[in-house]
């Protein structure tokens, strides 16, 4: 438990101090976020109505490309073998570094995504219920990247491929996370309920997945 | 199961068995499709259009069956680790994929005349998508990953992990409001559609599925003899 508590410091610590991290993926957030009104026109209502779902995808997007370090760089040096060497099952080390990237990246982007929403004049009423559930998305999110990112850990091309792989699996989310923010009580409740299942769900049986490819690659 | 690992016999298993499949295919269509075209009655609201529905359902259950297929083969490479599963699994995924093509252009053509619409974005059409989308990355693992073993390994997660999205297909049409056709054949409570147009469906759900068992046979000879030819390769090098 000490040596997970420790992995998971050392992630965090990583992940603060050296680039690429949170703020990137928050300028990689905000240029999409710039991209869009350019695209769809500046007519106020209609960015009104979009501005919840833009939010829900740039995040999406934004933390399905800086997953590939959650696995990789300890995977290029070795570091990761030498973990599957320790006291600790692999699933367990793959679930510390995925919370890590979800305490590092997701979460802090996931809070302040709604606000940034501002930009695309969402109403004021949603920003809560967006809120809510991005942070509770969020969770789901970083877990089912990681299985993405340990799927593709050493592939050259590997960018494009965990889209691929990870953007099928992230449709529930979308699904639940914008019915949630649809403002309707009998829908709202019921949506945040089955993202937090997913959440939970993900928690579980992602590092299961993920610890399987990592071995493939580790072999 | 275990019979069956054994290449050099699922080889000569194949081939024997082979030209019978394609017979009792093409006798299956014959009778399918006289029962599609012919005997089955013009629907009281979309008249001859309706007849789309013995093309379009049958190819949107193979793209389901052919998936789950290729999770069990993936399961039981992962339990028993032969590489005839492996084999099995990789060479389903190509045709599921045109089976599942096969389904939302059938589907499309058929919901223009009948929605007014090419494409809806509701839960049905959506999650068939997704299936097509699970099929591509399927596909894209093995040709990305150089060594067929560990693409092999890597392959049966995705697999398995994609799995998820065959019960939402199937009861997309109960949990959300749906343009898409509800339930009307495997449903609790028994068939909705009438016996006439019921039979000529089924057999050409069973000759649809024939039609796989022998794509999927001659795709698993080829697989299995090119797999031979790398190892008398690999070995041949390492003499000469």
């Amino acid at each position: 438990m000490t040596a997970l508590l420790s992995l998971l410091r050392r992630d965090l610590i990583l992940a603060t101090r050296q680039g690429g991290g949170v703020g990137t993926a928050l300028g990689f957030f905000l240029t999409v976020l710039v991209l869009l009104p350019i695209g769809i026109g500046p007519d106020q209502v209609t960015l009104q109505r979009l501005a919840p779902g833009i939010v829900w995808i740039t995040l999406l997007l934004s933390v399905l490309l800086s997953s590939d370090r959650i696995f990789q760089q300890d995977f290029e040096d070795g570091s990761l073998e030498i973990m599957t060497m320790g006291s600790a099952p692999l699933e367990l080390v793959a679930l510390t570094k995925a919370i890590a990237h979800w305490l590092s990246t997701s979460l802090p982007l996931s809070i302040v995504a709604p606000f940034l929403g501002l930009l695309l004049n969402v109403r004021t009423d949603v920003i809560w219920p967006l809120l809510v559930s991005t942070m509770l998305g969020s969770i789901a999110l970083s877990m089912i990247a990681s299985i993405g990112a340990s799927l593709t850990v050493n592939l050259r091309r590997g960018g494009l491929l965990i889209s691929i792989l990870v953007l099928p699996l992230y449709v529930p989310v979308l699904v639940f996370g914008m019915s949630a923010t649809s403002g309707m009580a009998d829908i709202v409740a019921p949506s945040l309920l089955i993202l937090s299942a997913i959440a939970l769900a993900s928690l579980v049986l992602a590092p299961i997945a993920s610890a399987a490819a990592l071995r493939a690659y580790l072999k | 199961m275990q019979q069956f690992a054994n290449p050099t016999r699922f080889l000569k298993i194949a081939t024997a068995i082979l030209p019978f499949v394609w017979g009792i295919t093409i006798v299956l269509f014959c009778i399918g499709l006289y029962g599609a075209l012919v005997t089955a009655p013009p629907d009281y609201q979309q008249g001859e259009t309706v007849r789309i529905m013995f093309v379009h359902v049958p190819a949107a259950w193979l793209a389901m069956l052919v998936y789950s297929i290729m999770a069990f083969a993936s399961a039981v490479a992962i339990i028993f680790r032969h590489p005839v599963a492996d084999a099995a699994a990789k060479t389903a995924a190509p045709i599921g994929a045109i089976f599942c093509f096969l389904a939302l252009a059938t589907g499309s053509l058929w919901g223009k005349p009948m929605w007014g619409a090419w494409w809806v974005w509701d839960a049905r059409l959506t999650s068939m998508f997704v299936l097509m989308l699970l099929y591509i990355g399927y596909i894209s693992i093995w040709q990305s990953i150089e060594d067929p073993g560990r693409a092999a390994m890597i392959a049966r997660i995705v697999a398995l992990v994609g799995f998820i999205n065959i019960p939402i297909i199937k009861f997309s049409v109960q949990w959300w409001n749906s343009l898409h056709q509800p339930a009307s054949v495997f449903r609790m409570g028994g068939p909705t559609i009438d016996r006439s147009m019921l039979w000529p469906l089924l057999v050409m759900g069973l000759a649809y599925t024939f039609l796989f068992l022998a794509l999927h046979l001659v795709s698993m000879r080829s697989e299995l003899t090119a797999r031979k030819i790398r190892t008398l390769l690999i070995t041949r090098g390492g003499q000469g």
